[in-house]
């Protein structure tokens, strides 16, 4: 042991070590110092007690308070769930054409909607909901729609799905497969002819009249399309799969027609409206117009 | 309630019978070396046998520091500072400021839940952070130029540990009487009479406290609100707490640490040994001049054998730390000037010329001792070092004070769509969307036009309007005091190519503030 000496200038007795000259002065601690020393001690015990802390082999000590964060968790999700039923509540009360009329309704609506989307939509629509052309999964940014764009007919396809078997209102269209009817010269005349509805090519007799006698009954004698059936546009900008002459035929020959699930049943309806309305949000959402009902229509109907 | 002592004219006392045989000893009978161990046993005589066989003991207990009464010019600026400084916290919440109808009417707000801080005229967001920040470098800094200048006397005038331990003596000499009582009360056994008189103080001790933390809840509430709140107990649990914690830490610091906190506790005096030099003002005794010690009688026996100390220890027994300043400077002198006015007054008394205790630099200090002269105290406090850290400190302010004045109340920011970058529509034309930020930092809501600049053909439309109004330029109103968030569509004709261009928001009142943010818009490059 080191052999312990007193400081003589200061009278106070050093711990006994040395390191190159230097001493350590034994000065004792204040008794301030050593109280908060004992009360964080008692405090740590008065912890252990209150609270989980001490790791035993499967789980830790429980504490009499009975705090875990688990619980406090819980608390915190049922807060939450309360806070969310009462738009839940409000939404499922509302027709989705009326969303507009209630802004921050609509505004919690969408941003319900977005996450939704995020979960369900964007294996295929993508993470902005841009689409893909080369798969033919529509872009929901523009405002081109192949049903119809307004708050009720987005919500109706979301709930029924494009071409569900099993679902007898589901959107259904098809196009027939050209392949074999036409020979070379005609299907590069009518790529020509439907080229031309946008001003991409010239347009000639010969694919004017396919286009007529083919055609024209399902999109429309200037290539407007018809949302009724779901028969694309072509007379604008935007096309569904592709604008090269290329992907114009195989479209012609063998088209290829996409798929969307109906999730009415996988999604509750207040979902399928938050849903609705953030594509309805995402730029090109269309107004929703009031249709008189046709009464000899509707009559017709009844069997 | 004054010391006997005190009250008999000065010059009538008989300060030769206060020192005999070179033991230090107080002209109060009481304070014998067992009740005052403050005043004799930290002066270590070079000779002085060392404490051999000390017991270990495993804590120092706290002696306490009964100090004395004192008056003159540094216990006058004392109680100045004092003053002002707990006026201006206890007072400031409760200046009004009429802002207008949307924003608080308090002076000096700290608004945590808005997260705003209101001072007078001055309105900072938490972007504007950098504000506080500068003024917590110009604190730092101005702390640096005092250090360099004059010492601890921030510690020994406007710390605010300094200040309530000075408030709390001044309770003590209140209740239990000056130096000599406290220290009889001190050491008397616990009868009723003692119980009462401790309750009494402790609870003066309380009352502070709890003043000194109910102040400062009210820098982030409306003051009077939160008092009628408070006393329904209505208030947030957290103002309840918050006066709770410093009522307590005021007490246990201010009311039974004291000295404690400043020798023990503080890192700032181990930073200032750092900042001073030969040439920072300090209390200095004067040991060429105040050495040997002796009495008045013994030096009028044996003139020229004796300094002019007298060693009556009134200097010690002043001082708030409870040292003596006669060991040399040390850790925990807080520059406070006590002991000067003490010792001034004892050279008065003595007919001895007055500074034996005096602020004064090392370099004074050696000069002096060789026979020089004392420079002026300017010489001192205006040199390089000081010189340049005012500077920097006033150049901070300045441009604190500039950014302030040329601050713009209204600001933009943007941020494009990059998922997808660009939607083509069916008419051929492109669309780009946009978040777009807008600040209004007024305290009333203000119409702002947002408009596209350089990007021919552009329409937009918001969220809040139709695509059918798009047009060149748009409205929003944004309300007082915050940022509204609006969504831009923005959609230019078939073939424009891609470009960078401008958002620009200008406010639509007589200032016309504007903000100018360049971004991008994204297009289908040519085929
Ligand atoms: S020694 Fe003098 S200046 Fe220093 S703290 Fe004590 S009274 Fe104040
Ligand atoms: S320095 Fe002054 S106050 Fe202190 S003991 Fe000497 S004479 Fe007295």
């Amino acid at each position: 042991m080191a052999n312990k000496r007193i400081d003589q200038p200061t009278g106070t007795p050093t711990v006994g070590h040395e390191w190159d000259g230097i001493e350590e002065l034994d000065t004792p601690l204040p008794r301030w110092w050593l109280w908060t020393f004992y009360l964080t001690i008692a405090f740590a015990v008065g912890y252990v007690i209150a609270y989980p802390a001490w790791p035993m082999i499967d789980r830790a000590t429980e504490g009499v308070l009975g705090w875990s964060s688990r619980g406090e968790l819980a608390k915190e999700m049922s807060a939450a769930d309360q806070a969310r039923t009462t738009v839940s509540e409000q939404l499922a009360r509302i027709p989705v054409e009326r969303l507009p009329d209630d802004s921050a309704l609509m505004q919690q609506a969408i941003a319900g909607g977005a996450a939704a989307f995020r979960v369900n939509c964007v294996q295929c629509h993508g993470s902005g909901a841009a689409g893909s052309q080369e798969l033919g999964y529509p872009n929901l940014n523009d405002d081109d729609w192949l049903w119809g764009g307004d708050l009720k007919a987005i919500e109706y396809t979301l709930a029924h799905g494009i071409r569900q078997d099993g679902d007898d209102e589901t959107r259904r269209s098809v196009m027939p497969p050209f392949a074999g009817a036409f020979d070379t010269d005609q299907l590069d005349a009518l790529t020509d002819h439907v080229l031309a509805f946008s001003g991409k090519a010239a347009s000639n007799p010969v694919g004017a009249q396919l286009y007529a006698d083919n055609c024209a009954a399902c999109h429309g004698i200037r290539g407007e399309g018809d949302r009724a059936q779901g028969a694309p546009t072509l007379n604008d900008a935007i096309w569904l799969r592709g604008s090269s002459r290329e992907a114009i035929k195989r479209q012609i020959l063998n088209p290829r027609m996409g798929m969307m699930p109906k999730w009415e049943g996988r999604l509750d309806p207040v979902t399928l409206k938050m849903l609705a309305a953030y594509v309805h949000s995402l730029g090109g959402g269309e107004d929703f117009v009031e249709v008189a009902e046709d009464p000899e229509v509707a009559v017709d109907e009844q069997p | 309630m004054n010391n006997p002592e005190d009250t008999s004219p000065p010059g009538e006392r008989d300060w030769s019978v206060v020192v005999e045989d070179g033991i230090a000893k107080s002209n109060e009978p009481v304070s014998s070396a067992v009740a005052d161990p403050a005043a004799t046993m930290r002066r270590h005589e070079p000779h002085e046998p060392a404490r051999e066989h000390l017991p270990e003991r495993l804590y120092e207990p706290r002696k306490a520091v009964h100090n004395k009464r004192i008056d003159g010019p540094f216990r006058r600026f004392k109680w100045l500072v004092m003053l002002v400084t707990l006026g201006i916290y206890y007072a400031t919440p409760w200046i009004r400021w009429d802002r207008g109808p949307y924003a608080p009417d308090q002076a000096v707000l700290v608004d945590l839940a808005n997260r705003r801080f209101y001072m007078f005229s001055i309105e900072i967001w938490p972007h504007e952070f950098y504000f506080v920040a500068g003024l917590l470098i110009m604190a730092g800094i101005g702390l640096f130029l005092v250090t360099s200048a004059v010492g601890r006397a921030w510690c020994g005038y406007a710390c605010p540990q300094t200040v309530w331990t000075d408030l709390f003596q001044h309770v003590d000499r209140f209740v239990d009487g000056d130096r000599n009582a406290r220290i009889r009360l001190d050491a008397a056994p616990w009868t009723w009479s003692k119980v009462v008189r401790r309750a009494f103080k402790w609870s003066i001790y309380l009352f502070i406290g709890f003043w000194t933390g109910g102040a400062w809840i009210m820098y982030f509430a409306d003051a009077p609100t939160l008092v009628q709140d408070f006393w329904r107990g209505e208030a947030a649990p957290v103002a309840y707490i918050t006066v709770a914690v410093l009522t307590l830490t005021t007490v246990t610091l201010g009311g039974f640490m004291r000295e404690q906190v400043c020798i023990y506790m503080c890192p700032w005096p181990r930073i200032q040994t750092a900042m001073m030099d030969e040439k920072s003002l300090l209390v200095t005794y004067k040991d060429w001049r105040g050495e040997p010690r002796g009495s008045v009688k013994k030096a009028a026996k044996n003139p020229d054998r004796f300094g002019d100390c007298i060693d009556c220890t009134q200097c010690v027994q002043v001082c708030p730390t409870g040292i003596d300043i006669r060991e040399g400077p040390q850790i925990g002198c807080i520059t406070c000037g006590l002991c000067i006015d003490a010792c001034d007054r004892v050279m008065n008394d003595i007919g001895r010329p007055r500074g034996l205790i005096d602020y004064a630099t090392l370099e004074d200090c050696e000069r002096e001792a060789a026979g020089g002269a004392v420079k002026s105290p300017w010489r001192t406090l205006l040199r390089p070092r000081t010189i340049a850290y005012s500077m920097i400190w006033a150049g901070i302010g300045g441009a604190l004070v500039f950014a302030l004045g040329t601050r713009s109340h209204t600001e933009l920011t943007v941020a494009p769509d990059r998922n997808p970058p660009f939607m083509l529509m069916s008419d051929g034309s492109v669309r780009n969307s946009y978040t777009l930020k807008i600040r209004n930092m007024e305290s009333r809501p203000r119409e702002m036009e947002i408009a596209v600049e350089g990007l021919p053909g552009a329409v937009m439309w918001t969220d809040t309007i139709n695509r059918g109004e798009a047009a060149a330029t748009q409205r929003v109103t944004v309300p007082a005091d915050l940022v509204r968030q609006v969504r831009a569509y923005l959609v230019v004709p078939a073939g424009t190519a891609p470009q960078q261009f401008e958002f620009r928001v200008t406010s639509l009142d007589k200032q016309r503030e504007t903000d100018v943010v360049e971004t991008r818009f994204d297009a289908p490059e040519d085929e």
